[in-house]
């Protein structure tokens, strides 16, 4: 992203007028596990300075006691870094799907009172509240071969140079954290609880975007036709439906719609030139 | 089954150790928390140290980078293992390289390099500004490689509860694990020849810090209450620069330093004006007036201890806070996007500020452990007749950097606890960075255990004494008693709902108090009654956990269960850190007691080794001699000059540009 346009968003950002001490709500989604029924529950949380959704979560589970007095279990969710890079904690806040940790409560909710609503992702099981399932995702890396096939870990030099133009759009690429969050927005993509189900169930964005980004490395390259034929399969590009819904809610800014645009280039090459070495 | 191996842990010493023992044909089953791809690992953000062409040809070497490391851990590590890792630097990025990690490029197409701390070379390599995630997931690929070939089985959402071993064999042998699944529930051993723990760190001991929320130690606090030892615990890097949140201490990457950041405090205190309205004048920059050599790019121990003195004990810190200003704004904003777009998006993202424009105020945080689960190893073949002095800086060295100078290739004791066949690798041992780790190190020596020693486990399975008794030819109970044993946990746990909900036995409470506690006492200074205090304080902490109360009986994905269970060790692991920093009564890297503020390398220069003891429950502490015959120790004073805020400065001037 240019300066520029960082610059410009910055400034687009809420101010900083959130009331200290104020208390917020949260709507939470809750379910205890496959099967069973879900139900909502609200808590009230004094907002701490500088807090976001995983700190007033924390203070939920420490006394799981919802506004009505009741007293609960403590929410589960799943979380990790709390610096969004590692995608762990992705969950749909007020309606949009987003990492939890990067939520600060100051912007969602500034003043006394104010809700803030959480529930599961949508595309995929849950396991138990806010923790989901997302085991299709990295099933779906398997399919479209995303590594570079190496000759082994032995002492073989270095790896081919590379220019930084390159570089700049591998690594862009590369920061996919494969936490879901294109397949929560995207229209085409639907939740597949039956892992026999996966191999044709429709890749989504992100593994689209990682059939590019191992396709464009030079030894990378030694199985671009096979993720083309991956991406050609039941599931594959086909099932894309345009939506762009994508690429807007990465949160990493990845350019997915440009990965999909590429690969359908790619696939029809590959496609013209499997009917000719047919013929 | 055959013969398999048990790897616990998915960070980077995790998946190069899975990779490595896979590609030998053996069948590796890999335990982790979280999906691997989301290890702990994904949050470094600076870059990887080796020696390279460039640094070479002005004179740095593999045995500079091996001496830095020495100095940079004030004469605390294994020298022999230090310098095994530091020859094999180069390779490792080399192999990186190939795997596909999106280093930084020259404009020719060649790797590019940083500054980092503690050295006058650029010897960093990067991905951006977030390298740890970038070399994570190129060994997440390889290891899906191998998953799809059959040869590693991943355990994801599966904790590790206890190591099994053998007591009964000629050496205690570790023989498998007990794991529980955390969204069933279900709790069984797993057999396994040779067990390797690569679970990182301990960060959570001390509440909020710089680590991801799976980073208790409850692991390594495991290995040691079975009956491992472990080593140097006193030794926690607090990391100069973190941002502050109520949730966390986010990292602020040494590399904003190393790419030109300034740290500095307005001269006058209280100052209430806009930083950028500080004239320059009018600001300290401390590091570079008191370190004219290294200026802002001394070790973390070092800056930290700065920032912490002018903060806490000059009350110089920003708006009279704890905090001080890590300065980027006199940079261009585009190099600084290209070269640190991503650490620099952390902070706008979670303080609001973009630090491009706007300095950035930081305060240190709790980052790492140097300490963890003791190992041996087997000495190289460089072995001079008496200890060199310290290197000079860029000049010839006196070895070059052939494989196995440092430890011997394969050795089946490299990288091994007291108990045969369980391992630790990567920040969970503590073999490598001493007293204080220098910036960038880590990496390497998560990926190196992984890739070095890896092969020394996979040896260990081919030694007779193994192959011809293999763990699948033990006797079913040992297994069943370790099982029962953990399940008889969960079972006192579980009960413990229907107690009274007080604040008391609430787990959060006590993990909370814990934290406060051990950031008071136990990070950037020390002393022996704050010490006490603090022993006392845990002891009363452990108290109240004998009768803690769950606020949850659910027997599927019960979080509460595994965060109440893993407060119990960490009181465990908090122990052996506050003894370690009581006992050492001295001062040495990121380990400062105001009442011994010299090194005392008489009587210190030693491991400090811990074993618990199980009849009392309580930690058992001793020192013993460490490998010191490569280099002899210097004082390490990275060029300090005197110098204070009033605006005397003893010596006029900006730091000197480093070397490169």
């Amino acid at each position: 992203m240019s300066t520029s346009a960082h610059a410009a968003s910055h400034a687009q950002r809420p101010s900083r007028s959130a009331k200290a001490g104020r208390t917020v709500r949260f709507r939470i989604l809750r379910c205890d596990g496959p099967g069973k029924p879900s139900r909502w529950e609200t808590f009230a949380v004094k907002v701490e300075p500088g807090a976001n959704v995983i700190s007033c979560l924390r203070q939920i589970a420490a006394n799981p006691v919802t506004v009505d007095g009741k007293a609960t279990t403590p929410v589960v969710w799943d979380a990790g870094c709390l610096e969004e890079v590692c995608g762990a904690c992705t969950m749909v806040i007020n309606g949009k799907v987003r990492q939890s940790c990067s939520c600060l409560i100051d912007e969602y909710a500034p003043d006394d009172n104010n809700e803030i609503t959480l529930e599961p992702m949508t595309k995929f099981p849950v396991v138990r509240d806010l923790w989901v399932d997302r085991a299709r995702m990295f099933s779906d890396l398997k399919r479209v071969k995303g590594w570079v096939p190496i000759d082994g870990t032995f002492f073989l030099g270095a790896g081919p140079r590379e220019r930084p133009k390159s570089q700049a759009t591998r690594y862009v690429l590369s920061t996919c954290m494969t936490c879901g969050c294109c397949l929560e927005a995207c229209p085409q993509y639907n939740i597949e609880p039956d892992p026999e189900a996966w191999e044709t169930s429709f890749l989504g964005a992100f593994a689209i975007s990682q059939a590019r980004l191992f396709n464009m490395h030079q030894t990378g390259k030694e199985l671009a036709g096979e993720r083309l034929d991956a991406l050609e399969s039941p599931g594959g590009l086909n099932d894309c439906g345009n939506a762009q819904n994508c690429v807007k809610v990465c949160p990493k800014l990845i350019p997915l719609t440009e990965s999909i645009g590429a690969m359908g280039r790619a696939t029809t090459i590959h496609a013209i030139a499997s009917w000719f070495s047919r013929g | 089954m055959g013969q398999r191996v048990i790897v616990v842990g998915g960070g980077l010493a995790g998946l190069a150790a899975s990779v490595r023992i896979a590609e030998s044909g053996l069948n590796v089953d890999l335990f982790s928390l979280v999906p691997v791809k989301r290890s702990h690992s994904v949050c470094a953000q600076g870059g990887i140290n080796a020696c390279n062409e460039v640094a070479r040809q002005q004179g740095y070497s593999e045995y500079e980078h091996f001496d830095e490391t020495i100095y940079g851990g004030d004469f605390l590590a294994d020298q022999h293992p230090v310098l095994e890792m530091a020859n094999w630097a180069p390779r490792i990025i080399d192999l990186l390289d190939r795997m596909g990690v999106p280093f930084n490029r020259t404009s020719e197409g060649f790797r590019d390099l940083r500054l980092f701390g503690g050295s006058l070379y650029k010897r960093t390599h990067f991905a951006g500004a977030t390298t740890g995630q970038q070399l994570l997931y190129a060994l997440d690929e390889q290891t899906r490689r191998y998953e799809v070939e059959g040869k590693v089985t991943k355990y994801e959402y599966w904790e590790f509860l206890w190591p099994v071993i053998d007591f009964d064999a000629p050496r205690p042998r570790c023989v498998g694990i007990v794991a529980q699944d955390l969204r069933t529930m279900q709790i069984r051993s797993f057999r396994a020849d040779a067990v390797i723990m690569a679970t990182g760190g301990p960060g959570l001991v001390f509440g909020k810090s710089t680590n991801s929320v799976m980073c208790n130690g409850a692991a390594a606090a495991r290995c040691y209450q079975a009956g491992a030892w472990y080593a140097n615990p006193e030794m926690i890097q607090v990391h100069p620069t973190a941002i502050p949140g109520a949730d966390k201490l986010r990292l602020m990457s040494e590399s904003a330093r190393g790419e030109g950041g300034r740290v500095w405090v307005p001269r006058k205190k209280g100052d209430t004006r806009a930083a950028r309205e500080i004239p320059e004048a009018e600001r300290w920059y401390f590091l570079e007036e008191k370190y004219p050599k290294y200026g802002n790019i001394v070790p973390r121990d070092i800056a930290t201890r700065e920032i912490f003195d002018v903060c806490v004990n000059q009350g110089l810190g920003v708006g009279g806070e704890n905090s001080v200003y890590l300065d980027l704004t006199h940079k261009d904003p585009e190099y600084l996007t290209r070269k640190l777009g991503g650490i620099l998006e952390i902070y706008e993202k979670f303080v609001g500020e973009d630090p491009r424009f706007v300095p950035m105020k930081i305060f240190p945080a709790v980052h790492y452990s140097m300490g963890g689960l003791w190992t041996s190893f087997a000495p190289g073949s460089y072995q001079p007749s008496s200890p060199r002095p310290g290197h000079k800086s860029g000049t010839t060295p006196p070895i070059g950097s052939d494989i196995g100078q440092g430890m011997q290739p394969g050795a089946l004791e490299n990288s091994r606890t007291n108990i045969d066949g369980l391992y630790a690798f990567g920040e969970v041992g503590f073999a490598y960075h001493g007293a204080n780790r220098l910036g960038a190190n880590a990496l390497l020596s998560c990926i190196f255990d992984g890739l070095f020693c890896g092969v020394s486990v996979v040896n260990y399975l081919g030694d007779d004494s193994i192959s011809k008794n293999p763990a699948e030819s033990y006797a079913e109970g040992v297994y069943r008693g370790a099982v029962a044993q953990e399940e008889q946990k969960v079972k006192l746990l579980l009960g413990s709902a229907s107690r009274p909900a007080e604040e008391r036995t609430n787990p959060y409470a006590i993990h909370r108090e814990l934290g406060v506690e051990m950031t008071a006492a136990c990070t950037v200074v020390r002393d022996e009654p704050r010490l006490r205090q603090c022993l006392e304080k845990l002891a009363e902490l452990r108290e109240r956990y004998a009768s803690v109360r769950l606020g949850d009986q659910a027997t599927w994905t019960n979080q509460t269960l595994a965060y109440t269970r893993a407060v119990g060790d960490m009181l465990v692991l908090a122990q052996a850190v506050a003894l370690g920093a009581l006992e050492r009564r001295e001062s040495r890297g990121a380990h400062y007691r105001t009442d011994f503020p010299e090194r005392d390398d008489e009587r210190f220069m030693k491991t400090s080794l811990c074993k618990f003891d199980p009849q009392s429950g309580q930690t058992r502490l001793e020192f013993i001699p460490i490998d010191a015959s490569l280099v002899q120790p210097r004082a390490r004073t990275y060029g300090k000059k005197e110098s204070d805020a009033g605006g005397k400065k003893t010596e006029k001037g900006s730091p000197q540009p480093a070397a490169v």
